[in-house]
């Protein structure tokens, strides 16, 4: 498996102009960015009023998932930290404004502006201390908060994410809770490793009554898509590995009852057990 | 940048309280024709901050809104208010802030704006 590229180095120094160019160029990270992004909007679940909405697009990068936008017919704004990436989306004259900063230190939009705002594979750089300066838990703080503020009462946040393991997915999933956004995750393809694909749907005010009632029947492109969206739902985070249960010791020692029941058990192996009396499991005096 | 993305933004830098709007020093600006969608901007109508719209289409060398903020109704209805919408348009979306650079009211801290994008990146300090 290819190592992840936040463990390479920070955004801005990652994604370079040759990086940049790479990223864009690349049919095969075009369509998926596409494909991430369709979904991404469908589980926004804007009213299909035919009035175009403001949208952001969070770590738009060269403006691939912003291009969705634009064919759905939306206005949109994009943020990224990386200059080289802007650079060719300038290049590709994307329709959406183009902002160069730092989803970490907040978004300085005013209260209630955006109506939804998409993330593709962006907000997982969050959880890395780039900078000596850097805390995860307050950048995905200011981040939240600040996105939170911007967005316009019953408004969606829509982030497809690749969280490296289930503490930062849990780390993500909180600090999006403690900003005031309700929602949860939902997981494509749960079963398939590779396809398995993470979005986080928040909601800003209102309490969604479904999560999924973003997506759409029958107009899928392709087939495989229909079948296999029946298996979205929510999924519960739970962390795997369960704290062990705690022996229950005292100061005491473990006390007489688990010393007969261990001689009892051993001596139904069949091994030879020194018989019980009133000095079993006693404690030896301390002179001894 | 579109003068639509200037009258969301504010500055946000740590303590300031009151970094909206900021103000636009424009050295090269361009036009765009854009389609004319009346139900979007009927729809953004409410969210826009009017006199910080007329203040920065002015210092975009535009000037032709009105001062005051048009009523609600009047965009509603839309009947006699084909050219105040069209205004608009042209205002918000085909108005483009090349080069120059976004001024914080408060502060006085300069964001440049290159090729269309303002850095809005932050130093360490201002976090």
């Amino acid at each position: 498996m290819s190592s992840r590229p936040e463990f390479l180095a920070p955004p801005e120094i990652f994604y370079d102009d040759s990086e940049a160019r790479k990223y864009t160029s690349s049919s095969r990270i075009v369509e998926i960015q596409a494909r991430l992004s369709e979904r991404a909007l469908e589980l926004l679940a804007l009213p299909e009023d035919d009035v175009p909405r403001f949208l952001l697009d969070i770590g738009c990068g060269s403006g691939l998932s912003g291009e969705t936008i634009s064919e759905n017919g939306h206005q949109w704004i994009g943020l990224d930290i990386s200059a080289s990436m802007l650079n060719v989306a300038v290049e590709r004259e994307v329709e959406g404004d183009l902002l160069l900063g730092d989803m970490g230190q907040g978004l300085g939009f005013r209260a209630g502006v955006i109506d939804g705002a998409i993330s593709i594979s962006a907000v997982q750089w969050l959880c890395n201390a780039d900078k000596s300066s850097h805390e995860p838990r307050l950048r995905l703080k200011a981040f939240f908060g600040s996105l939170y503020r911007c967005l316009s009462r019953g408004a969606r946040a829509v982030f497809q994410v690749y969280p490296e393991s289930i503490a930062q997915r849990e780390l993500i999933l909180r600090q999006a809770l403690q900003a005031g956004f309700g929602g949860g995750l939902v997981v494509d393809y749960p079963h398939s490793t590779k396809k398995r694909k993470e979005f986080l749907v928040l909601t800003c005010g209102s309490v969604p009554t479904s999560i999924n009632d973003g997506h759409k029947e029958g107009d899928s492109d392709d087939d495989d898509d229909d079948s296999e969206e029946e298996e979205n739902g929510m999924v519960c985070v739970s962390d795997r590995s369960r704290p062990r249960k705690k022996q229950r010791t005292n100061k005491k020692g473990k006390g007489r009852e688990w010393v007969l029941r261990k001689k009892e058990q051993s001596r139904r192996k069949g091994n030879d057990v020194p018989a019980d009396s009133k000095y079993t499991a006693r404690k030896r005096k301390s002179r001894f | 940048m579109r003068l639509i993305t200037h009258n969301m933004l504010s500055c946000n830098i740590k303590g300031v309280t009151n970094g909206f709007p900021l103000k636009i020093e424009a050295e090269k600006v361009i036009e765009k024709e854009v389609d004319f969608n009346p139900e979007f901007l009927r729809h953004m109508f409410a969210k826009i901050e009017w006199k910080a719209l007329v203040e920065a289409a002015r210092s975009l060398g535009y000037a032709e809104l009105p001062e005051d903020s048009p009523d609600a109704t009047a965009i509603e209805s839309s009947v006699d208010d084909e050219s105040l919408l069209k205004k608009l348009h042209h205002a918000l979306l085909e108005l483009h802030l090349e080069e120059g650079a976004l001024v914080c009211p408060e502060t006085g801290r300069k964001f440049p704006v290159n090729k269309g994008i303002p850095n809005m990146l932050l130093h360490e300090d201002e976090v």
